[in-house]
């Protein structure tokens, strides 16, 4: 067996030290060595990005990133995105559009759409659609999630 | 998982010796989006995993009156990420922009898109059409194979055991040229070619005869095909219908398809047509813009 590794790296704002195999996943050490378990596992795969983390910046499916390659990184989970019990305009918004249903892909949904109004603050349709592509959710027919994200965008713009 | 051990080598040096060192039973890692999976699903089961993304060689994203220089390991946001290069080399920004969703976008890179060898591989086409040579290091120094020569068949290609891909390298494109690349897919993003076509044109300073072209065709084939016999027969030909035409016949006589889930071998081929005529419809358009 591969000896541990120890892996230090910024996870919402919080310096965190962990030991991982070099085998495992940032989405496995996320989930079950620092008890982050908002971020989902779906495919396993990196088709349906319910395990999107924002790595350096970046949206990233955590299942395709080894958990030694964050070491040195800042890791940004939907733990993170609320302030105390003030939810993050996305969340206010994906629940006010009823962005979601059974919530699987909710996660890495709002974490991707955190990126792309970090970079593209009034994104169009077309725009927020093809952003997304990589986030799947069998519930909602995506049509409510647009809606949300347009939402939140004004809400983001606003400052409200 | 299958269990092995992590490198991360600092220099192009310590990662050449890695390599040789643990030849057959190591695989490089850079955007990691193909090599996970792969290693999860069985497919490979290295020993060793050498990350070698931390290499300044690998990291180098530099165009001047010489060309553009990608290093092997460049994730595709940060290439289409530049303004010069979405202008210059358009062909491999529509690339990289549907090469998975944005997650994958983050993380998977050109290099690692070509080191994987797939016949529909969505950097491939792009690469040939640009005239793209791969800088390839291994214990004896280096040397370059265009990336047209690169692939050899389905996963296959010239490296040899204890070699790695450093570098791809475009020449600089002439004046009133540009490129285009587009595939077809059931859906508009996140899916596996059914077929690809990556093309690149120079016309004459008026617009209205192509000087020369590129093609290349992807998932038609064991690999990427190099439509060297339909880009040849546009050279000295009017901008018109007629010459693309022709073109895009030459091209459905070069592809070799075969029957799969994605479609069958009479569909590729129409779609070989179809595709080979709209890529250098859009890559004029562009070149007169």
């Amino acid at each position: 067996m591969a000896k541990k590794r120890i892996v230090t790296a910024e996870v919402n704002g919080k310096t965190e030290e962990f030991l991982c195999q070099p085998r495992q996943t940032l989405s496995e050490v996320l989930r079950d060595v620092l008890n982050l378990t908002g971020t989902k596992e779906g495919c396993n795969n990196g088709n349906c990005g319910a395990c999107t983390v924002i790595m350096d910046g970046m949206p990233v499916n955590s299942c395709l990133v080894l958990a030694v390659e964050a070491d040195g990184s800042k890791i940004e989970t939907i733990e993170g995105l609320a302030e105390g019990e003030t939810l993050h305009p996305i969340q206010t918004s994906f629940l006010e559009n009823a962005g979601l249903q059974c919530g699987i892909c909710t996660p890495g949904l709002i974490m991707s759409v955190k990126t792309l109004l970090d970079s593209n603050p009034d994104p169009s349709e077309e725009e927020i659609r093809f952003y997304l592509a990589g986030n799947l959710c069998r519930c909602t027919g995506y049509d409510k999630v647009v809606r949300a994200v347009q939402d939140a965008a004004s809400k983001c713009q606003s400052g409200s | 998982m299958k269990d092995f051990e992590y490198e991360q080598p600092q220099s192009l040096a310590e990662a050449v010796q890695l390599v040789q060192e643990h030849q057959g039973a190591a695989r490089l890692l850079a955007g990691g989006t193909d090599l996970i999976d792969q290693v999860r699903m069985g497919r490979y089961q290295p020993d060793y995993v050498i990350d070698i993304k931390k290499i300044p060689e690998l990291n180098v994203l530099e165009h001047s009156s010489e060309g553009l220089r990608i290093g092997a390991a460049v994730p595709c946001y940060k290439i289409y990420g530049d303004k010069e290069i979405v202008k210059q080399y358009s062909a491999l920004t529509d690339s990289c922009t549907i090469i998975g969703g944005t997650q994958i976008q983050s993380r998977a890179s050109v290099g690692g898109n070509l080191c994987n060898s797939g016949p529909a591989g969505d950097s491939i086409p792009s690469l040939i059409a640009l005239d793209a040579t791969c800088v390839i290091a291994g214990s004896q120094g280096e040397r370059t194979v265009p990336v047209a020569d690169f692939c050899t068949g389905p996963g296959k290609n010239v490296l040899k055991p204890g070699e790695l891909l450093v570098e791809l390298r475009f020449p600089a494109r002439p004046a009133h040229s540009s490129s285009h690349f587009r595939r077809f897919i059931p859906r508009n993003e996140m899916d596996i070619a059914v077929v690809s076509v990556g093309a690149s044109v120079v016309l004459d300073d008026k617009g209205e005869t192509i000087v020369s072209a590129r093609i290349a065709l992807g998932a038609v084939g064991p690999k990427v095909i190099n439509a060297v016999e339909a880009a040849d027969a546009l050279a000295g030909q009017p901008v018109n219908e007629d010459s693309i035409q022709k073109a895009a016949e030459i091209a459905i006589s070069l592809a070799t398809p075969i029957t799969d889930m994605r479609g069958t071998k009479e569909y590729r081929l129409h779609l070989t047509g179809v595709l080979t005529k709209r890529v250098l419809l859009k890559a004029i358009e562009r070149a007169k813009a």
